[in-house]
């Protein structure tokens, strides 16, 4: 049953099939961002509420979304790193890792600027503004704790014990909006229940979350290509890549 | 599985278990003091800090509003269908400030039971539509209305 696992972890097939899939991802993500881009900004309808301003929820929304989806890679990889030791694991969620506190960052930062002209403040301290600055700490003390240890597996063992513990953060900046009174609106978009978004200004935005997706795929098999290359100097299958090119 | 790895997927999932609970523990002993905004239901009831500055929360409620004319001042008053707040607020409202909307004042109870706020954030819901659908619906309310009184 777990055959295809230790297959998929053997470092030299991972790279032969990371190098296969980073264009097709790469070049996805752009067209998808491109006709997400259009969709969103140009043919969707102004809201009848917010007007243009409801816009940069084709930014904000797949962003927050990411910050939850990475994280949510990066804790599945660390129970992997531990239960089964596989490296890759480790090297996967480390190299997700930086692109997490990304998407966490540009979700904060869309929100703020949208939250002024639309709830009259940048800032408000409720439960889901919160939650997700939190969670932006913890990428960043997760990526701290793994470049403070010198010792990979030291290290790996740390980082993967710190991502499984603050993984709570997840259902908590979920639910936080229906646990909690909070400035921030419900969701709107539900997988159970029909989106309370009009179906012209949803494609556009799903278009986007699969953009941003296929992104994150793109450049995390770029970060974790170099490091496995690295981890795996002494051995000869790299030693054959980087003589042949 | 291998026994060794039995064991280790025993302990992580014992241990996602152990801080859910500890986590969910926490949060509601730390309870109400969570929510952003009271109700105004709680005001009434008594529950909101008295002398403290705190948010109420709740929907304009149509026909409430009064501007001063002569200045910025407006009162309304905010409803959660329960009961209601009387809010006095002098500066400028949030675009989307409007009767029967969502909003969220910062401020003190003074000693008549009226809300004064220094601060007034519009809170919007999570309806995204066209103006023509939002149109449209108001319309098959109005005739829905229309009929039910003939």
């Amino acid at each position: 049953m777990w055959t295809w696992l230790h297959k998929l972890g053997s470092p030299k097939i991972f790279y032969n099939l990371a190098n296969r899939l980073i264009p097709w991802f790469g070049w996805g993500a752009l067209l998808l961002m491109l006709y997400g881009l259009y969709g969103g900004l140009v043919q969707a309808p102004a809201d009848y509420q917010q007007g243009d301003s409801f816009r940069i929820m084709y930014i904000h929304v797949p962003a927050a979304w990411m910050s939850l989806f990475i994280y949510m890679v990066i804790a599945f990889c660390s129970a992997v790193y531990l239960i089964w030791k596989i490296t890759l694991a480790d090297i996967i969620a480390r190299a997700s890792a930086p692109i997490g506190a990304s998407f966490t960052f540009l979700a904060l930062v869309t929100g703020s600027l949208w939250g002024k002209p639309m709830w009259g403040t940048y800032w408000i301290w409720d439960a889901r503004l919160t939650s997700e600055l939190l969670l932006l700490f913890i990428y960043l003390g997760y990526m701290g704790l793994g470049s403070a240890i010198e010792d990979r597996r030291v290290a790996a063992r740390a980082c993967a014990l710190l991502a499984i513990v603050c993984v709570v953060i997840i259902p908590i900046i979920h639910y936080s909006v229906t646990w909690w009174n909070t400035l921030h609106q419900g969701s709107s978009v539900s997988v159970m229940n029909q989106s309370s978004i009009d179906k012209s200004m949803l494609v556009p935005l799903l278009v986007m979350a699969f953009a941003f997706k296929f992104y994150y795929v793109a450049v995390v098999l770029v970060r974790a290509r170099t490091d496995l290359l690295f981890q795996e100097r002494k051995t000869n299958w790299v030693r054959k890549v980087l003589v042949n090119g | 599985m291998h026994p060794v790895r039995k064991r280790r997927l025993i302990l992580v999932s014992l241990l996602i278990v152990g801080v859910s609970i500890a986590v969910g523990l926490m949060l509601m002993a730390l309870g109400e003091n969570l929510n952003v905004f009271y109700t105004p239901t709680q005001v009434h009831a008594g529950e909101v800090p008295s002398g403290h500055t705190f948010r109420v929360g709740g929907i304009v409620e149509e026909g409430s509003v009064v501007h001063d004319p002569d200045s910025l001042a407006v009162t309304f008053i905010v409803t959660d269908t329960a009961n209601t707040t009387t809010i006095k607020y002098d500066g400028i409202l949030p675009d989307l400030f409007r009767e029967g909307q969502g909003i969220l004042a910062e401020g003190k109870l003074d000693e008549n039971g009226i809300f004064i706020a220094t601060r007034v954030l519009a809170k919007h819901d999570e309806k995204y539509m066209p103006p023509e659908v939002d149109d449209a619906l108001k319309a098959a309310q109005d005739i829905g209305a229309y009929k039910r009184n003939q």
